[in-house]
């Protein structure tokens, strides 16, 4: 009987694997935002565009984060503020994941002059801060959410094209990959069959963290202007009219915290799906 | 005897260095083997052996130069398009890897990689045929219960049982010929008995051609009929297993012989073959052999060895004839 192993085993009795600290703590975030941003309509009890009351109250029984310039409640705004930066997150990491891992992959495993050109392509977006080539894209665009999620897959999808083709690199010197060219397997067949699955573990994991990164960037987008659109409940959008008012920290602080739960949950899933999916990167 | 199966006339590769100068990995090698025949093709690491194989197997790196004739059952392979390979490859001939743990992919079933090798080159065949397919040849490779083993991944296989399966994807579409690279060298000795087992049974039962390419004689000795030894990208002694262990005509197939352990002879120290292989860099000149040969003359020095019989081997040495008259005296000068 050993004493020491006891605890080990009783936590292993209720939690799979993967469900450790980080994951769940990460986990309950989000999925508290996506049953808000799915049910708010039902529950809530103003609109977000409603003038609810006097204008700038502070936190009181009837309005829990105050209201704001227009006496519009800040908890609503808020709240209803999920459905427009979670969406877009979403669309944005999906496009730059798919963009960005086909063009790595196809130079990663073609490699010669069709790896140079698109990886140059690769270290010219890179090499422009993110915020700044988003900023320059969406004024060139146009402002409005739609163009900046457009800037901001143009933005994020060097990073994947360059995590798969090192992804692709790697893998496809196992041994494996040989014994399927020598079993007759056609380049296509291979790159997907033998080659793919195998690398998508660091890709998940860094969607996931990134998913933060472009709440935040739609938030600043926003902030600046370059985003939503008044009066659209948008974080950055609501930050920016809370900064005119300096003293009234309510307007402000409502999307603020909205974002730093967000951003942090999402890197909690992030590191806790490393921990599972791709231990060996810590 | 009949036609050979893999004939190999004059096969030279060659791969380009960092500065445009060519390294010659394998140079003008002959090789032949029948239907039916383990043919052991021996050499230390570096000697060509696998590059070789892969160059039948069309394998070899783009930037490899191979001049020469590769014939499989009469037919060329040098020079045949990618395309044209891919029908050759797992059809024709077989490749058994030399790591069974990295051979096999690691997210796909045992079973559905087996069947995937048949589907590659039938289309036609249905997911429940070719199933059904990958299943008898992990029966014909002797691993039990194959239905369940199907259905497993690789790692819940053993070293011996992944070769296994390695061998049944290489024997998916009834390949007439098998290369095995060094298949036993990463199991542990009862495991290399069974699987040199399982080739010969294979070789018995199915009439398939197997090269054989290993650095162990004692593999060799117990399985091929024929062998080639290969020394600094040439062959430089071949002949019938029974022949060349009788009466070797290469000092480095002797010595070679020399350095296996034997159970019946009370040895102090096993002799080793002074020195290591020249670099494909600076091969010397003559016989490439020569500054580890204790048989070594001016000749060797200045004139390449070129195959011929000498008694009942194949050799390049300009001295065969005393060396299989076995004046090793002038071998034991290294030693110390």
């Amino acid at each position: 009987m050993s004493v020491i192993a006891a605890p080990k085993a009783r936590r292993r009795v209720f939690l799979p694997q993967w469900a450790t600290l980080p994951v769940i703590l990460g986990g309950a975030i989000l999925l508290f935002w996506i049953v808000v941003g799915i049910t708010i309509p039902l529950w809530s009890p103003y609109e977000p565009t409603m003038l609810a009351g006097m204008r700038f109250q502070p936190p009181n029984a009837e309005h829990w984060l105050g209201t704001d310039a227009l006496g519009r409640d800040v908890l609503t705004r808020t709240l209803y503020g999920v459905r427009h930066s979670l969406p877009i997150a979403a669309m944005v990491i999906v496009c730059a994941v798919l963009i960005g891992c086909t063009l790595g992959a196809i130079a990663g495993f073609v490699g010669g002059i069709v790896d140079s050109v698109i990886m140059r392509l690769v270290d010219v977006t890179l090499s422009f801060p993110p915020i700044l080539l988003a900023m320059a894209v969406t004024a060139a665009l146009g402002p409005g959410l739609g163009n900046a999620a457009i800037a901001m897959v143009i933005v994020w999808w060097p990073i994947y094209a360059r995590l798969m083709r090192a992804q692709v690199l790697s893998v496809r010197e196992r041994e494996h990959v040989e014994a399927a060219v020598a079993a007759g397997a056609t380049r296509p067949r291979v790159l997907v069959k033998h080659i793919l699955p195998l690398c998508w573990s660091p890709i998940i994991v860094n969607a996931t963290m990134d998913f933060g990164q472009v709440v935040l960037l739609v938030a600043s987008l926003s902030f600046i202007g370059l985003g939503a659109a008044p009066p659209t409940p948008e974080w950055g959008q609501m930050i920016s009219d809370g900064a005119l008012h300096f003293y009234r920290w309510w307007i402000a602080a409502g999307p603020g915290i909205a974002i730093l739960s967000i951003v942090l949950g999402f890197n909690f899933l992030g590191d806790g799906l490393r921990d599972f999916l791709d231990p060996r990167s810590k | 005897m009949t036609a050979p199966l893999l004939e190999i006339r004059d096969l030279s590769v060659s791969f380009a260095g960092r500065h445009g100068e060519a390294f010659e990995a394998v140079s003008g090698v002959d090789l032949t083997v029948s239907a039916g025949e383990l043919h052991g093709v021996v050499g230390e690491s570096g000697s060509g052996k696998s590059v070789t194989m892969l160059a039948v197997m069309g394998l070899l790196s783009p930037g490899a130069r191979l001049s020469g004739s590769i014939k499989l059952d009469g037919r060329e392979l040098v020079g045949l398009s990618d395309r044209q390979m891919r029908k050759v490859r797992g059809v024709r001939i077989g490749y058994i890897f030399q790591d069974p743990m990295t051979a096999l992919n690691p997210l796909l079933t045992i079973g559905d990689q087996i069947a995937e090798a048949v589907r590659i080159h039938r289309p036609q065949v249905s997911r429940a045929q070719s199933r059904a397919r990958a299943v008898e040849l992990l029966q014909l490779v002797a691993i039990p219960m194959p239905e369940k083993r199907a259905t497993q991944y690789p790692h819940e296989f053993s070293g011996g049982m992944r070769q296994r399966a390695v061998i049944a994807m290489a024997m998916a579409n009834e390949p007439d010929l098998l290369i095995a690279d060094e298949p036993t060298t990463a199991l542990d000795v009862t495991i290399q008995a069974q699987i040199m087992e399982l080739l010969e049974k294979l070789r018995q039962d199915r009439g398939v051609g197997i090269v054989l390419v290993t650095h162990d004689l004692g593999v060799v000795a117990g399985a091929a009929r024929s062998l080639s030894i290969m020394y600094s990208g040439r062959v430089v002694e071949r002949g019938l297993v029974d022949d060349v262990f009788a009466a070797p005509h290469h000092p480095y197939t002797k010595g070679l012989l020399g350095s296996l352990p034997q159970p019946d002879a009370r040895v102090e120290r096993l002799r080793a073959i002074p020195g290591a292989p020249p670099p494909i860099s600076a091969r010397p000149a003559g016989c490439a052999f020569h500054p580890r040969c204790g048989y070594a003359i001016d000749i060797c020095r200045a004139e390449r060895p070129v195959l011929r019989q000498v008694g009942a081997t194949t050799v390049a040495c300009h001295r065969a004839e005393e060396v299989a008259a076995g004046q090793a005296e002038e071998m034991s000068v290294h030693d110390a």
